[in-house]
This record gives C-alpha cells, sequence and structure tokens, in this order.
C-alpha cells in the first residue's frame, strides 16, 4: 500500500487531476451499479447486471435529442464542468472550502436548469432541489471547519496525511456528515428532487424535462459527485488508509439500506430534521473541540 | 453496440383498459419476475422512454393523450400493444365510442396477446421490441448520413 501511496503522491497536481477525471466515472458507475444491484437484493429481486448504470448511459447517448430551449443544456454542462472541477480541487489536495462552495456553484446550475424549461413538474424538482442544499449546505461548512480545527489547515493534502485520527475528535461532525450524505446521494428519505428507484413520482422531479445526452451528463456528474463526497468520508479516517477505504465502502452500504427502509420525507421534516441534526451534533461538537483545544 | 437492448425504459400507458393488463404489467416488476434484471426500468416520463406500452382500447379521448405521448418520446421508439383490447380492441371493437387498437392510432411494432396478457409474455414482448428498437436505431442513423 505505501508503494501505491507513494506513487499518487509522485504524480504531482496535473497527474492526479487527469487521473480523477478519467477513473472518477469509473468508480461513481460501478458503486451505482453496485447500488442497484444491493437495493435489488434487499427486495428479493435479482437485480440489473452491476454494469447497467453503463449501458443506461451509452444508451442515453444512441437518443435524439430534444431540447426546449437553448439555455438547458447549456446549464447541465456548467454542471458537470463545475462537479468535475470541485473533484478535481478535492483530489489535487487543495483548499476544503474552495471545494465547497464551487461544489455549491454546481448544484446552483443544475437548479437553474431545472428552472429553464416550462414544465411544473421540473420547477417542484428544482424548487425541491433548492431545500435539500439549503438543508445539507451548513453541515458540509461544519465539516470543513471541524476538519481545520483539529488539523489546523483547510488543505485537503494536509488533512489526508494527518495522522491525528479526525474521527475521535469529530464524532458529532461525522454524524452529522452521513446524515446529510443521504441527500448528497439522492437517497430515501430524502430523494425529493430526483429519486433513483421511484421512477414514476411526479414525473421525474428536476430531470423530467432532460432526455437523451443530457440526461446522461447529469447521471456522469451524479458518479462524479459520489466519488467526491465518499472520498470527504475517507477525509475522516484519513490516519489509516485502509481503515478509510473499508469505512468508506461502509458507509455506502449503509446509505443503501437507509434508502431501502425509508419511505420518502414531507420537504418540511426533511430541512427541519437537517437544521436539527447540524445543531445538536454538528455545532455541539465543535463548540465542545473549542473549548477542549 | 446494442444499448439500447440492454437498457429499455418503458412508458405504460392505460388507454382505456379495465385494469386487468396494468396489474399484469406492474406484477412483472414484482421479485417474481423482475423486469429489472433485464436492464428493464418502468419509467413515468415519456421523454426518458423507448418503449411505450399501451393498454386497453383507444377513444376519441384517449387517442389525443396517447398521440401526445408518442410525440413526447425521443427516437427511436417502439410502440408495443398489451392486451386483446390493444391489439384489435377485443369485444369491445364495435362499441360506439370505441376506435379499435392501439393501432389506429399509432405504428404498433409489437403486440402482445392474452386477456389479461401474462407477465411472462409482457416480458417477452419487451424484449422482442428491444430488437426492434436496435434495427430502428441502425435506420436513423443511416438516413442521418445520407441527409
Amino acid at each position: 500500500m505505501n508503494t501505491i501511496q507513494q506513487m499518487i503522491l509522485s504524480w504531482g497536481m496535473l497527474g492526479k487531476a487527469v487521473a480523477f477525471v478519467l477513473l472518477a466515472p469509473l468508480v461513481g458507475g460501478l458503486l451505482s451499479g453496485i447500488d442497484r444491484r444491493l437495493s435489488a437484493r434487499f427486495q428479493g429481486r435479482y437485480g440489473p447486471p452491476v454494469l447497467q448504470p453503463f449501458y443506461d448511459v451509452f444508451k442515453l447517448f444512441e437518443k435524439e435529442r430534444i431540447i426546449v430551449n437553448k439555455f438547458q443544456d447549456f446549464n447541465i454542462l456548467l454542471f458537470l464542468v463545475f462537479t468535475i472541477f470541485s473533484g478535481v480541487l478535492f483530489f489535487i489536495g487543495a483548499d476544503l472550502l474552495l471545494m465547497i462552495f464551487s461544489l455549491a456553484l454546481a448544484g446552483t446550475f443544475f437548479v437553474l436548469g431545472g428552472f429553464c424549461v416550462g414544465s411544473p413538474y421540473n420547477h417542484l424538482g428544482a424548487e425541491r432541489e433548492i431545500i435539500q442544499m439549503a438543508a445539507y449546505e451548513p453541515m458540509v461548512i461544519l465539516t470543513a471547519i471541524g476538519m481545520y480545527q483539529v488539523t489546523g489547515s483547510f488543505k485537503v493534502a494536509v488533512i489526508a496525511q494527518s495522522q491525528t485520527p479526525l474521527i475521535l475528535y469529530l464524532p458529532g461532525v461525522f454524524a452529522g456528515f452521513l446524515f446529510i450524505l443521504t441527500i448528497k446521494l439522492r437517497k430515501s428519505p430524502f430523494d425529493l428532487s430526483m429519486s433513483h428507484h421511484a421512477h414514476q413520482e411526479i414525473v421525474r422531479g428536476l430531470t423530467t424535462e432532460f432526455s437523451g445526452p443530457t440526461l446522461a451528463l447529469i447521471e456522469i456528474a451524479h458518479w462524479y459527485e459520489t466519488v467526491l463526497v465518499l472520498g470527504i468520508v475517507y477525509l475522516f479516517f484519513g490516519f489509516n488508509v485502509w481503515l478509510a477505504l473499508l469505512v468508506t465502502l461502509a458507509t455506502f452500504i449503509f446509505e443503501i439500506f437507509i434508502d431501502m427502509n425509508y419511505a420518502r420525507f414531507r420537504w418540511q421534516l426533511t430541512f427541519g430534521s437537517s437544521w436539527l441534526f447540524t445543531a445538536v451534533a454538528g455545532v455541539s461538537n465543535i463548540i465542545v473541540l473549542g473549548l477542549v483545544k | 453496440m446494442g444499448w439500447f437492448k440492454r437498457s429499455p425504459w418503458v412508458l405504460h400507458y392505460n388507454a382505456t383498459s379495465c385494469n386487468g393488463c396494468d396489474i399484469e404489467f406492474i406484477v412483472s416488476l414484482t421479485p417474481l419476475y423482475d423486469l429489472e434484471r433485464f436492464g428493464i426500468i418502468s419509467t413515468g416520463n415519456p421523454k426518458h422512454a423507448d418503449i411505450l406500452a399501451v393498454t386497453g382500447s383507444v377513444n376519441e379521448k384517449s387517442r389525443q393523450v396517447l398521440l401526445n405521448l408518442y410525440e413526447q418520446m425521443p427516437n427511436p421508439k417502439v410502440v408495443m400493444a398489451v392486451g386483446l383490447c390493444a391489439t384489435s380492441g377485443c369485444v369491445f371493437q364495435d362499441c360506439y365510442n370505441v376506435m379499435g387498437g392501439v393501432d389506429k392510432v399509432l405504428p404498433v411494432d409489437v403486440y402482445v396477446p392474452g386477456c389479461a396478457a401474462r407477465p411472462e409474455s409482457i416480458i417477452d414482448g419487451v424484449l422482442n421490441a428491444c430488437e426492434i428498437l436496435e434495427e430502428k436505431y441502425k435506420q436513423m442513423k443511416i438516413s442521418a448520413k445520407g441527409s
């Protein structure tokens, strides 16, 4: 493992960025396939092949391109570009805060793409996406602040190589991050704006008016996003590579388990519970850490 | 490379069905038959769909909806008539308000027999529709090159 680590360290900034852009969709797509297979098994079904998400995306690229207006695809393209940009920032070890803000910007473009078309279903999805963003954003920023308190740096590179076990200092922040991870991964009970499994609900939420290649871009952006947020989970256990990888995978499976066991919350409950949990687990953890340190 | 064969997304519309075929269609999503193992997803959005599965005969009201749904689907697309009412109008074909089967309105590619259609035959119909999708995609590419 040490040799692999040294190899990755020796790649340099550009090498890491290229590696992320090329490898993240493969990992994200594979995780998405595992998600669909595991979900099916939880429901007593056989489930699709693990490579199914790739088949879906390839098919979507072959479909006819239907656009409602010219801004629609532009916004989705920017959503993808800024998601990749924030992922690159994260994996080259740049500033955590900058990464969080550019990820929020990516989400904003997604919402704008949802609002620029005429369909009321799409508008409903976009409104719900805004509520979700407002629900998870405080906790994401608190995560960065907590990591800064422990390691004294916002740089991902410093946090990842820190030998301090972050999880022992930030159990509340980690719990809060797990909570909003469900929103980020678009899992029940927080899959208000668009869901992976409920294909017939409010038509299709935020993606109602997007078809063919554009829908494929949204899916690919989601793969990048999945890898990125799981990367943040990794940071909590950065002191031991194997433990970190194991916990990251366990977290992903845990999220699927949650997804299968809950019905969807109303938006009031989603927003209220996220902020309450952020306050109880995240803020109190940071206050206590500030007093102790 | 045959991606349509591996990931057909189906839009289901009830024209004037008695709900028999609809129940059978939903049954094919359950653990016993599990449509998703072929990558088939039942979607509620015409803009995401590849296959339009219609149950029941068509009347003047459902004709408009059916045409609207069909026109919203991006090419290549396939229409599947599920059950006897959708294929021919069945016992309702002489009714004053019934136009007949789905083929009176849309170009139907696959006819799934049965009253109600069995889940096995619905799955078989979808898999046949996939082959037709592939052919339509090839034709689409040829005509795009020609123009």
